[in-house]
């Protein structure tokens, strides 16, 4: 194989890789001025790489001696991740403008680039070692993200918090890759499924110390998609973090790292089903009942959007307990549709803001929205009640694909109790509309942004029944992505 | 394909919904009003063009459109009859929100025009995905419709409301992926005719079950009905009980007989014991509420336990008894709920004690309050007479000892029905402000008219509502028969008992016919 379909393969994140420096270096000479310019060229670059996306790159090949990935399942992946990460750079202007204390600085779409870049590169690798270092690309520039506004302690520690507890994610996960390596010899997806095909898992010392791996890999990635039980750090850093920057957090890096989390348990783990399936069953459940039930008492919004995403991350997960390729294909299904669901709630968000522009993160602030913003309540509406997932909303389809593959694969117990578990989440998804259209308004928002607005249009458009249509395309994406994996 | 007739009942309502958001208030209430009697207008073409005894589906459209399920329409008789009464209730929700309703017009409108989409969806699915999300989706605007304009307690209701019903419905949802993954197909015409295992039918029965017992509402899980009554505006409440605990019956009669017959069979227990309970229990609750809406509420949940036991009679008066207490009831608690909302609209209080003596000062309404209190109880002439005549024939096939506990509830009927008249209407003017109160004005005669004509004909001449379910009862039937449970009465066919007219061929169906010779 030489060299230059190789790197045909990894075009997209070669475009983001030279993409990201050059902006780098615009930064560095223009200063805070030209972060208005080094916006739209990330923007530009992101627009590069899904274009580069269309050859080779989504192809199906291996690049590297199979470190690297190019196929459907990747190509998929990295549009989500793309869109995600053009929607995060494109947020941020107006909200850093009008928030005294906090300004914009060139280097945060660089950030989001390099992110973008690790992120591309964790959903195509084929390796162990590529999957660290992706992972690794993409967690620094969070961490850096997660504290941009640097007077506010909140957005400080946030920073901190998630630096911290990354780091031990990452430790843990290095521990469970050194022993998958010890006992299989190879950091390749392939040959450790061969691996773990030749060994029975009985209990001998090597079928233990292979279990072990498998166990402290998945913690690792447990605590990338803010899984229960390594879900702590979410709320704190949703919170603390810029609005724009948490809205990304919710969206790409979270699409990115269950992407991830499928690829290795299918490819590199699927001949050990029987063993994973527990532990993603129990990550599934106990993340729809905590994200459900603590969210309940949340007063602040972002606080809340945080146990949502933890809630909405069981129910994907349900998605991969399946194990098979529709499976897989309703996990990715779920992610798109919760991607413009998130989005769309964090865009509403940003429309938070009293008389001076000033942020405002309450649930209560929300009182009366109907009367003062129709518009804006009935697209949160929309997303709120698509979140809960009641029918005709698209999040309704999210949850059917995901629980059809459950029951396909014959877990009903898992189904039931997932349901069950649902209503309860239903219950606080409520409260917003509540809030929202049976309570007196107190106070009315500022004016909205006109961009910040039509991307809100396009979400709920997409998220309404009209989101439907595009089932068929969907499912057939999804198929053929998932299709790839197996 | 014929002409999209159903469709368009959908497009209608949908388009003018959210016209309405956008308009002032009197357009709002103009375009709503319009729309509905649209709907109406295309609900006597269906009608009328509806060939009885012909084809089982009818008005038939199919897209696949949804990837793994379809847009599939049709309708059966027994679907039309509850279209029919659907868009004829909906101007009457309309014109009763006319002058109750002065804040947020255009949404209210609105949600009332998507409810009447989503119940005429729900009828007409022939989907089992679609019927899902039609049945479901109406969650959304009644919970809204009680949220915003309902009384003081609104927002407990609407939760409550809301979550019970969500619950259920999830377990049904369940139970619909494992069948249609099983059966590998999602139409509800090939399911009707699929035989699970009855193993695999009990489970799928009790998932049903536990969303269409909270629907309907069967006793226990009928806490939500009152509440939710009771909170909601007048046209909210006339809809709740006119068409929405009309789905649990539905569903019944649609998914849980023909789909799990052996399930069926098996649980007519569970049915009747809950159903004979619902009847004595909830009537002696009605008898002492001191709030009209309250007592209208539980009413119906004593009415809708008649429902159960007729279709779980398995035999052709039970059923088509059933969906005429269905059909009857639509109208009368629609109309008694139109009665208190006039008088409410006037003194804004349902407390039964603050009035009395409305036959001197308000002659015409207490003419029509008591034509639905006489058709409440069933008395001959009027449409729940034969509904509750038919089922309780049907069970008594059955189950001797049921029906006479179920017949109970007529009298408690009328114990707690003219109990309710006599206090408000009859007796002395207690205070002034009842005395200042005006009759019925036109608006008002124009809302209760109509539906007491439909009653009176439906009591009269209950053969026009027969007819259209007449084939799908046979149809139906058949597909019980290998599961009908051995009834404990033994019925002797006595003379001039063919002559009845109203259940024709009934008895040569009765197997104890048999053995009473």
């Amino acid at each position: 194989m030489d060299y230059a379909a190789n790197l045909a393969m990894t075009l997209p994140e070669l475009v983001l890789a030279v993409g990201a420096i050059a902006l780098m270096l615009v930064a560095a000479w223009g200063g805070p001025a030209s972060t208005k310019a080094v916006s739209w060229a990330a923007v530009a670059v992101l627009a590069g790489a899904l274009v580069a996306l269309t050859g080779p790159a989504s192809g199906g090949g291996d690049a590297f001696y199979g470190l690297y990935r190019a196929d459907a399942f990747a190509g998929f992946a990295k549009v989500l991740i793309y869109i995600a990460s053009a929607v995060a750079i494109l947020l941020a202007p107006t909200f850093f403008k009008r928030t005294a204390g906090a300004d914009l600085r060139p280097e945060y779409p660089v950030l989001i680039l390099l992110s973008a870049c690790g992120m591309g590169m964790m959903v195509s690798a084929g390796d162990l070692l590529t999957l660290y270092v992706g992972l690794e690309l993409q967690s620094l520039a969070a961490y850096v993200l997660a504290s941009f506004m640097r007077q506010d302690t909140r957005s400080a520690e946030a920073g901190l918090k998630y630096f911290v507890l990354g780091a031990l994610a990452s430790g843990i996960l290095l521990y469970g890759i050194s022993l998958v390596y010890g006992f299989t010899g190879s950091t390749l997806f392939d040959e450790i499924a061969g691996a773990f095909a030749a060994t029975p898992l009985t209990g001998d010392t090597r079928s233990l110390g292979l279990l072990f791996g498998l166990v402290f890999v998945f913690a690792g990635l447990a605590f990338k998609i803010s899984a229960v039980p390594f879900h702590m750090w979410t709320p704190d850093v949703y919170e603390g973090a810029p609005t724009p920057v948490t809205a990304f957090f919710a969206s790409a890096p979270k699409v990115a790292a269950i992407a991830l989390a499928v690829r290795v348990a299918v490819e590199a783990m699927g001949p050990a089903e029987v063993q994973w399936r527990q532990i993603v069953i129990f990550a599934s459940l106990a993340s729809i009942l905590l994200g459900a039930v603590a969210a309940i008492g949340q007063q602040n919004i972002k606080r809340l959007l945080a146990y949502s995403s933890i809630n909405n991350v069981g129910f994907a997960l349900i998605g991969l307990a399946a194990g098979t390729p529709e499976g897989v294909a309703s996990v990715m299904t779920y992610m798109t549709i919760y991607l413009a669901m998130t989005l769309g709630s964090f865009l509403v968000v940003l429309q938070m803001r009293d008389a001076d522009g000033q942020p405002l993160e309450t649930i209560a602030s929300l009182a009366g929205l109907s009367r003062t913003r129709p518009g804006l309540a009935a697209a949160l509406a929309i997303f709120m009640f698509s979140l809960a997932g009641i029918p005709p909303l698209f999040g309704f389809y999210a949850k059917f694909a995901v629980f059809y593959a459950a029951v396909q694969a014959g877990l009903f117990p898992l189904a039931v109790i997932g349901v069950v578990f649902s209503v309860i989440g239903a219950y606080y998804y409520l409260r917003l509309v509540k809030t929202m259209y049976f309570d007196e308004p107190t106070g009315t928002f500022d004016e909205g942004d006109k961009l910040e607005g039509g991307l809100i249009a396009v979400a709920a458009v997409f998220v309404s029944p009209l989101g439907y249509l595009a089932i068929p395309a969907l499912s057939a994406w999804t198929l053929a992505a998932a299709a790839s994996l197996f | 394909m014929s002409f999209p007739i159903l469709s368009l009942m959908l497009a209608v309502p949908a388009v003018a919904a959210i016209a309405c958001l956008f308009l002032s208030a009197q357009a709002a209430r103009v375009t709503a009003l319009a729309a509905t009697l649209i709907d109406l207008a295309l609900g006597v073409v269906l009608w009328t063009s509806f060939d009885v005894g012909g084809a089982q589906w009818q008005f038939v459209e199919y897209a696949p459109i949804f990837g793994r399920f379809g847009w599939a329409l049709g309708i059966d008789g027994y679907a039309l009859l509850l279209i029919v009464l659907s868009v004829f209730l909906m101007p009457i929700c309309i014109g009763a929100s006319w002058q109750a309703i002065e804040k947020r017009v255009p949404e209210y409108m609105a949600a009332f025009l998507f409810t009447e989409v989503l119940m005429i969806g729900t009828f007409a699915a022939q989907d089992l995905f679609l019927f899902y999300i039609f049945f479901e989706a109406g969650l959304i605007p009644m919970f809204l419709i009680i949220g915003i304009w309902g009384g003081v307690n609104r927002i407990y209701a609407s939760y409550k409301f809301f979550l019970y019903t969500l619950l259920g419905s999830l377990l049904m949802f369940i139970a619909m992926l494992y069948m249609s993954i099983t059966a590998d197909t999602t139409s509800i015409p090939v399911l009707l005719n699929y035989d699970f295992p009855p193993q695999v039918q009990t489970w799928l029965w009790l998932a049903f079950f536990a969303s269409f017992a909270v629907k309907m509402p069967m006793w226990p899980v009928h806490t939500w009905l009152p509440d939710a009554h009771v909170q909601a505006p007048t046209a909210g409440s006339v809809i709740l009980a006119g068409v929405l605990l009309k789905l649990g019956g539905y569903g019944f009669l649609r998914f849980s007989l023909p789909m799990f017959p052996e399930a069926s069979a098996s649980l007519v227990w569970l049915m009747f014991g809950l159903s004979a309970v619902a009847v004595i229990y909830t009537s002696l609750v009605a008898l002492v509420q001191s709030d009209m809406k309250k007592l209208i509420a539980y009413s119906s949940v004593a009415h809708m336990a008649i429902v159960t036991i007729g279709l779980f009679a398995f035999n052709a008066q039970g059923i088509e008894g059933a969906m005429m207490v269905m059909l009857g009831h639509g109208l009368v608690s629609g109309a008694l709920f139109l009665c208190v909302g006039v008088i409410y609209d006037r003194l804004h209080t349902r407390e039964i004690s603050r009035y009395g003596g409305l036959a001197i000062n308000m002659p015409r309404y207490a003419l029509l309050f008591l034509l639905f209190t006489m058709a409440s109880i069933g008395l001959p002439g009027t449409s729940n007479f034969v509904g509750e005549l038919l089922s309780l024939m049907g069970t008594y096939q059955v189950s001797t000892t049921t029906a006479l506990l179920c017949t109970t509830g007529i009298i408690l009927g009328a114990a707690y029905m003219l109990y309710l008249y006599r206090r408000v209407v009859f007796g002395e003017i207690k205070s002034e402000d009842v005395r200042a109160m005006s009759d019925l004005t036109p608006r008002e005669l124009w809302l209760l008219v109509p539906i007491a004509a439909a009653v009176l004909w439906m009591g009269v001449y209950p053969e026009s509502f027969l007819a259209p379910m007449r084939k799908d009862t046979q149809i139906l039937l058949a597909r019980l028969d290998r599961a009908k449970p051995a009834g404990d009465s033994q019925p002797t066919p006595g003379k001039g008992n063919g002559g009845t007219g109203i259940v024709p061929a009934a008895h040569a169906e009765t197997p104890a016919h048999g053995s009473a010779h």
